[in-house]
């Protein structure tokens, strides 16, 4: 016993410094699974503030450029207005098919929450996002988070009034598209290189696909309704020992002055995720 | 000013410079990270001791893990070099008694060259470790030394301007007080 407390006594630095890079190392590892309950709600609300604060001032400079987004978004709802539409001859009359809205809400699975970015990083490997919207105001983890001009990421942490959000420009962040031609559906994933683009793969070469074709959210993602713009093709690697290309995608979301967000709540994810859970642990 | 209340000022500062102006940079090439923050670590007293150094390394990296979204990651660089620091200081250290007769490390009380010898050192160290971390979740081995040398080199450029922009005067204390 007493060589135990003297080897402790002696070595007690290192121990101590042992100690703490486990602690580190366990908070950074163990992230997803119990450290966001614990911590991340108290700290969360802190830097949210902070954030807050410093994004106060940062706004009043990007006004023009937020004023441009909504008016590029406006622009393109008004379009879909069915008075644009109007046939020369005066007897057939235009009527659009309208949604029906139940109460019970069994019919809508996707439901738009405006959020506003209080913090946003572009320049590491791993890049967040903070809303300024979180558990109170119905904001959960796994909910999609578009931009007026594009897909953004996904929630990955709330506590009561913030929000984190995991984006495109995440080294670990990865969303199922497809190409708005073809409806060949692709994973996008960052490598990391430079934040102006991401990169596609999974697209098979029997896709025709051109540099310029629009890349699109696909359903099948379950965090984005389909057809939001994700991002343009900008280059095409043509891989002669794949099948698949490998495609540069410049993400129609301008990372750098994003001041807006939608978070989209789908209300039928938790079903569908049951079910293939459910699905892969009979065929194990 | 009190050297606690000193040393709390600069912890925020250091903090908020990182997340605010560094962080807030558009990016160079992937390779480089602006770091600057952790020459708080640094320019700690020499008369704290090795526990406390790690304990308020930890602390200082967990905060800016939390606006980072990495809890963990600065905080384990953070500390790896609180728990060198005392061993690269002491090999460092040129005149008799620095340690003693001077507050903390600085070109002052250490000289130029060994000053910046001990905070490359500690800088090779700090980004390795962070950059290794990183390198466990992703990336290539070219990823990480790239990364550690072009992000050193910024990083000396970034700490030598702190340096030369906010020149820290030492006062020689003996000890016969």
């Amino acid at each position: 016993m007493r060589n135990v407390i003297l080897f402790i006594r002696k070595y007690a630095n290192f121990l101590f410094f042992l100690l703490l890079q486990i602690t580190a190392l366990s908070f950074l590892f163990r992230y997803n699974k119990y450290h966001e309950a614990a911590w991340m709600n108290v700290a969360g609300e802190f830097t949210g503030t902070i954030n807050q604060r410093y994004s106060k001032v940062e706004y009043y400079f990007r006004l023009k450029k937020i004023n441009e987004q909504l008016a590029a978004e406006n622009t393109r709802l008004n379009q879909l207005l069915k008075e644009n539409f109007e046939r020369p001859d005066g007897n057939e009359k235009i009527v659009m098919d309208t949604v029906q809205t139940d109460t019970v809400s069994q019919i809508r699975k996707y439901t738009w929450l405006g959020a506003k970015v209080v913090g946003s990083t572009v320049n590491t490997q791993l890049n967040f996002i903070t809303i300024h919207r979180g558990l109170l105001q119905d904001v959960r983890p796994n909910m999609g988070v578009v931009s007026p001009q594009g897909i953004v990421g996904t929630v990955v942490n709330v506590s009561d009034n913030y929000a984190s959000v995991m984006t495109l420009l995440h080294r670990q962040y990865k969303v199922v598209v497809k190409i708005k031609n073809g409806g060949e559906r692709g994973t996008i994933e960052w490598d990391g290189v430079s934040p102006m683009f991401v990169t596609l793969k999974d697209i098979p070469k029997s896709a025709k696909v051109q540099v310029g074709d629009s890349i699109v959210t696909s359903p099948t993602s379950s965090l984005f309704p389909g057809n939001l713009m994700a991002g343009t093709i900008a280059e095409i690697v043509d891989d002669k020992s794949s099948n698949f290309y490998t495609l540069k995608v410049k993400p129609s979301t301008n990372f750098f002055n994003i001041e807006y967000v939608y978070v989209i709540a789908n209300a039928q994810l938790l079903e569908q995720r049951r079910l293939e859970d459910s699905t892969r642990k009979k065929f194990q | 000013m009190s050297e606690l209340l000193k040393n709390i000022f600069r912890f925020v500062l250091f903090i908020f410079v990182q997340v605010f102006i560094l962080f807030k940079m558009p990016p160079l090439h992937r390779f480089i990270t602006p770091y600057l923050y952790y020459l708080y670590i640094l320019w700690l007293p020499f008369s704290m001791s090795r526990a406390s150094l790690m304990a308020v390394a930890f602390l200082f990296g967990l905060s800016l893990d939390y606006f980072m979204h990495t809890p963990g990651l600065h905080a384990a660089a953070c500390v790896l070099i609180a728990y060198l620091r005392p061993f690269v200081v002491n090999m460092l250290i040129s005149q008799e008694g620095a340690d003693k007769n001077y507050l903390s490390p600085s070109i002052t009380s250490m000289g130029w060259a060994p000053y910046f010898t001990y905070v490359f050192v500690l800088t090779v160290f700090h980004h390795a470790y962070l950059v290794f971390l990183e390198w466990m979740s992703f990336g290539s081995f070219l990823y990480f030394i790239g990364k550690v040398i072009a992000t050193t080199a910024i990083s000396m450029l970034l700490i030598l301007l702190t340096e030369l922009l906010f020149f820290r005067k030492e006062k020689f204390r003996t000890n016969t007080v």
